[in-house]
């Protein structure tokens, strides 16, 4: 029989029972709207450390006073890092892993400009180096420069929420602001970076070193030195010769008593990343079981069919119709189902992704889309294949008796 | 009216049907049911089986009580049951030896069914209903149209080509079957109590159309247990406990069945 046919038959057979077919729809979109919508949370959740990675600096290394093993801190004093420990690295001519140094220290303080008070998430005072070794890149304006650095000039770099706050719609640079009592020139803007946690990497004044320890923390030490590497490959060489010279400086021979701690970030958020891409899997799974159960509750909706129709399969086969063309129906019935069902479920899921959800923009893989909606046409063919071989195996006059 | 009973080798070579000891039996050991068994065989309580020729052109009613076995020999005869024992030749084939698929083009080629529960294929239009044999048959959609229009426009329902069978009453619903029984212009059509939920008037429509059927030459089996319905019958055979008991010729196969020789309507 021509396809044509069987398919109006199948529609025909649906539309019979339309509460029933929606509600066996449902399960099948419920499935596949969740199997594309849980991955792409979870691809979304990867996508966003992966986009931290980057926008942290992949070559970074952050040196921090205190000891690497936390338990032998009562030991031996800890000593703080200084601007000297940074030059000792700087200067350490013989590593071609290090790139480049910057010492920073970070206080916080509250910036005036006109009548507009706002204290910005921190104040940051360190080298030009900084800015390329965190992947911090101006929009508007320039960076401050070395001379700037030499000559404790008070000039300031703005994150971009801290000069939205501060100016709004002017444009800031070239403007002077009020930082703790010190009036600061506005050299450049930050180009905004996004949040991608509780701390908005965006609301920050970023000065000279020297004019910020003038001004708010004096000339002791530094809170971090970041360190680039000179490549992503070189980061664990890197490492180890940022430990060597500052064994050095600090005067320690062993290196489990060090008192300052080296975090990789881009190792730090690969390892965030595998665990994510294990939720992902994790969701992947729970999708995939409510794919499943809606597969099912098509058999059970088919079986429920065959078994209603047992009479009008009696009377077909009465007909003539050939074992092929009741399982043609049935199957036909059952692919039809699975087959809007699914299409509705990646209509729903592709909608669904447009909203965030737990604070994770979801990021649609379009493998899921493709993936999702085959499954589920396979599972209509799969298990209705059971129903519908028991409707095309019923003998006729068993069939045509049943009441 | 005569009433022969009719002994005779059939005279033409090949009849529409011919049934050599046939049994059909439910259950097992003590429990056996046979529910179409024929004469016993000589001194013993084995059933013999069911001998029986159709001759083309015939229009034969099976009358019997229920459970007499008449609807048992229908469904046989119809390739829908399969005999315990025994054989049956359609046209000349032995139906025991064909699989499911060549028995589904039986049905669908040789055979029109009309059955008492009209057996409509619900939530289908009238012109649907009749188009779906030659949909099975492979006949292209135009084709298939242009029949079951014809067919319907025969049994005086042309107008209502787009009802469902619930907008449609008894009577019509039974001519719709007909309609869709003849339009694969079988050699045989099947009728189990066509008439059995049908009021008087339906009841002569329905005669009419099948008297009609077998006056241009289409063999006819017919299942009632109602005289009156019989007396439409050229052939009378009854059953009692799957055995027939008589065979009553009632007007000869070639002609005009009788009732529309009495009516004096031109076959």
């Amino acid at each position: 029989m021509i396809l044509w046919q069987t398919l109006r038959f199948a529609v025909g057979g649906l539309a019979a029972n339309k509460v029933r077919s929606a509600l066996t729809m449902l399960g099948v979109l419920i499935g596949v709207a969740s199997v594309i919508l849980l991955l792409a949370v979870g691809n979304g959740s990867s996508q966003a450390v992966k986009d931290s990675i980057t926008s942290l600096g992949t070559n970074s290394l952050t040196v921090s006073a205190g000891s690497a093993a936390g338990g032998s801190r009562a030991t031996s004093s800890v000593k703080k890092l200084t601007v000297a420990d940074a030059k000792a690295l700087a200067s350490d001519t013989d590593s071609s892993a290090i790139k480049s140094v910057a010492p920073v220290v970070t206080t916080s303080a509250t910036a005036l400009y006109g009548n507009i008070s706002y204290s910005p998430g921190s104040v940051v005072g360190t080298y030009p180096a900084y800015f390329e070794t965190s992947n911090q890149k101006v929009a508007h304006g320039d960076y401050f420069t070395a001379d700037d650095v030499l000559g404790s000039r008070k000039v300031a770099v703005l994150g971009a929420t801290t000069a939205k706050q501060l100016f709004d719609t002017e444009d800031p640079v070239g403007k002077k602001i009020v930082l703790g009592g010190t009036p600061f020139t506005v050299v450049g803007v930050l180009a905004a970076k996004g949040g991608s946690g509780f701390t908005d990497p965006d609301d920050v004044v970023i000065a000279p070193l020297p004019t910020v320890q003038n001004a708010f923390t004096g000339f002791g030490a530094v809170n971090q030195i970041l360190v680039q590497a000179s490549s992503a490959d070189t980061t664990t060489a890197a490492q180890s010769e940022i430990t060597r010279v500052l064994l050095g400086t600090h005067a320690i021979t062993d290196p489990t008593k060090a008192d300052f701690r080296i975090t990789n970030q881009a190792s730090l958020l690969t390892a965030r990343e595998s665990t994510t891409k294990t939720f992902t899997v994790l969701l992947g799974a729970v999708a995939a079981i409510s794919l499943l159960v809606g597969g099912i509750g098509i058999t059970n909706i088919m079986l429920v069919t065959v078994t209603e129709r047992t009479r009008e399969i009696g009377i077909r086969k009465a007909l003539g119709a050939p074992r092929a063309v009741i399982l043609g129906q049935f199957l036909t019935e059952s692919t039809l189902l699975s087959v809007i069902g699914a299409g509705l479920g990646v209509a729903a899921g592709i909608v669904g992704s447009h909203f965030s959800i737990v604070g994770i923009k979801p990021v649609v893989i379009p493998e899921s889309v493709l993936g999702a909606f085959g499954i589920a046409v396979a599972i209509g063919l799969f298990f209705g294949s059971y129903p519908a071989n028991r409707a095309a195996s019923l003998r006729p006059i068993d069939a045509l008796r049943h009441e | 009216m005569q009433h022969v009973i009719d002994r005779r080798v059939p005279a033409k070579p090949v009849p529409v049907i011919r049934i050599s000891r046939l049994t059909k039996s439910y259950g097992h050991g003590d429990a056996t049911v046979h529910a179409l068994r024929g004469p016993s065989r000589p001194g013993t309580d084995e059933p013999a089986g069911v001998d029986l020729d159709i001759e083309q052109g015939d229009y034969v009613a099976v009358m019997g009580s229920s459970g007499s076995g008449k609807s048992t020999l229908m469904n046989i005869l119809g390739c829908l049951d399969i005999p315990t024992s025994g054989r049956y030749l359609l046209d000349g084939t032995d139906v025991g030896h064909l699989d499911e698929q060549q028995l589904a083009l039986v049905r669908n080629r040789k055979i029109g069914f009309v059955f008492q529960s009209f057996n409509l294929v619900p939530r289908t239009t009238a012109l649907a209903q009749v188009e779906l044999p030659l949909a099975y048959a492979g006949v292209r959609a135009a084709e298939r149209r242009r029949r079951a229009m014809a067919a319907l426009s025969l049994v005086g329902l042309g107008e209502r080509a787009g009802h469902k069978p619930n907008q449609l009453s008894g009577g019509q619903q039974q001519r719709v079957a007909v309609a869709r029984a003849l339009v694969t212009a079988p050699a045989m059509l099947l009728a189990d109590e066509p008439t059995g939920n049908l009021d008087s008037r339906s009841t002569e429509e329905v005669l009419g159309l099948i008297d009609g059927l077998n006056a241009t030459g289409r063999t006819v089996v017919l299942i009632t247990h109602e005289d009156e319905v019989a007396q439409h019958a050229k052939r009378v055979l009854r059953l009692v406990d799957g055995q027939i008991v008589s065979d009553v010729r009632q007007a000869p196969v070639d002609g005009p069945p009788p009732a529309l020789r009495r009516t004096g309507v031109p076959a």
